[in-house]
């Protein structure tokens, strides 16, 4: 990214607490309209918890989510929101009693009355680009996990977000399914589309990242450019997680 | 000891028929109308709202905790007495209402588990795609939980089956009632016998309906 474009998702002073554990302690953080940001840190720092409040799928205790300048914690439409934010799930999610073409098309056409005859063309158009064409009218159990996941992007394209969050979307996929999967990815991102992608697929998040942010004890504790995190970190805590993973 | 079981069984049967007839349709009725009434009890029971839930939650204690016949004393004779008004209503429909009342908290449990079955990721989905509670409802979980609800109404029949031999009590005309009936005519054990063979065959051949049922719907996964 060459300039700094206007804001897309806001956090101000972000906390979250499940019971007694403070999981978030106050995070600021702006996510710009066609940035690709990375998410990395070691398990149970806060990563997800961060990327699943950005949608309200969890409640903030306190402070604010704000999306294309609309504060989302208290509004009354946030299913509106919801339809610009889209969400690939580490386990896929995909409706197991739903044929690979109903998957897609029936969010678009319950929520924005889209015509069926639209849908289902549009959602076939999609699932040519990543390679499922054949299986439109397989249910989702006949599909590899590195297909339900593709599945499960291109679902959450034919709402036509303006972001899209990933949550390990590779984390549960056998490793020879793993390269499809970041491709489409990766061909999102290049095509302009806002990410925030939490990985553990280090150089996949060097290579595709604008901005890398590292999430450990609840908090931001470096962010910067992937040279920046991955070849100079300035943190002890990072450099101590990269020494493992890398 | 009297007449033969048969020989009891041929020259009455019209009456066993008549009070199988009336055992079917009672739980029927109980299950039906429990259904409706323990989808919406269920719905409350997993609400966001805490006093909602509370109040489903007591109501599912309350008829789970105590006897279903006492349930019938109460609804037959307190609420005549309780509402005057109701008085010109048919007994029938008071015991018909313990049954129903009992069934819609089972089934509510039934229905409970079986929303709670369907994996929490699925309604994220759902959620994040922009889909609103209602629709997720309705599209995404409710079809995955029938799989599991199904089979389980099915059961909760053939228990109301059973239960519905306490209508018998409060001179419903249903199966155990032919007893009484039978009595009249000096015939005490022989339609004791008849009376727990047509349960055993009714129930046995509907649990084997549900197995066929669970197996047909398990091919789907």
């Amino acid at each position: 990214m060459t300039e700094m474009s206007e804001a897309l998702i806001e956090t101000v002073d972000l906390h979250k607490n499940f019971g007694d554990l403070e999981v978030l302690k106050g995070i600021n953080e702006t996510i710009h309209k066609g940035e690709v940001v990375t998410i990395i840190g070691p398990s149970g720092g806060g990563k997800s918890t961060f990327l699943r409040c950005l949608n309200l799928l969890e409640k903030p205790t306190s402070g604010s989510v704000i999306f294309e300048g609309n504060e989302l914690n208290n509004a009354t439409n946030l299913d509106d929101h919801r339809q610009k934010i889209g969400m690939v799930f580490q386990q896929f999610n995909v409706f197991p009693h739903l044929d690979v073409l109903a998957n897609i098309t029936i969010t678009p056409m319950l929520e924005k009355k889209v015509s069926k005859a639209d849908a289902e063309a549009e959602a076939m158009e999609l699932l040519k680009q990543v390679g499922l064409e054949e299986k439109a009218h397989e249910y989702p159990r006949k599909l590899s996990g590195g297909q339900k996941q593709r599945l499960a992007i291109v679902r959450a394209m034919a709402m036509h977000p303006d972001v899209m969050l990933f949550d390990e979307p590779t984390s549960a996929l056998d490793p020879e399914m793993v390269k499809g999967v970041l491709e489409v990815i990766q061909h999102l991102a290049e095509s302009g589309m806002t990410c925030v992608i939490v990985t553990h697929e280090m150089g996949f998040a060097k290579q595709v990242s604008d901005r890398v942010l590292f999430i450990d004890g609840g908090v931001v504790a470096e962010e910067g450019t992937p040279e920046e995190v991955f070849d100079a970190p300035k943190n002890e805590r990072t450099k101590e997680f990269l020494s493992q993973v890398l | 000891m009297g007449k033969g079981l048969i020989e009891v069984f041929i020259t009455y049967w019209p009456i066993f028929l008549k009070g199988l007839g009336g055992t079917l349709e009672y739980a029927f009725i109980a299950v039906f109308f429990g259904s409706l009434i323990g989808a919406l009890i269920a719905l409350l029971h997993l609400s966001k709202n805490k006093i909602l839930s509370a109040i489903a939650g007591i109501y599912v204690n309350i008829l789970r905790g105590t006897p279903l016949l006492v349930q019938m004393y109460i609804s037959y004779y307190f609420l005549p007495m309780a509402f005057p008004s109701l008085n010109n209503i048919d007994k029938v429909y008071y015991v018909l209402l313990a049954l129903i009342l009992n069934s819609s908290a089972y089934v509510s449990e039934i229905f409970r588990g079986g929303i709670q079955s369907v994996d929490v990721g699925q309604t994220e989905a759902a959620r994040s795609l922009g889909m609103s509670a209602s629709h997720c409802m309705k599209k995404i979980i409710l079809p995955q939980a029938i799989k599991n609800i199904l089979p389980a109404l099915g059961n909760e029949y053939i228990s109301m089956i059973k239960e519905t031999s306490l209508a018998g009590t409060f001179m419903l005309y249903e199966l155990m009632y032919t007893k009484t009936l039978l009595a009249n005519k000096y015939l005490i054990w022989q339609p004791l016998f008849i009376i727990a063979g047509i349960y055993l065959l009714v129930t046995l051949t509907l649990s084997w309906g549900v197995k066929q049922m669970e197996k047909r719907l398990s091919v789907s996964d």
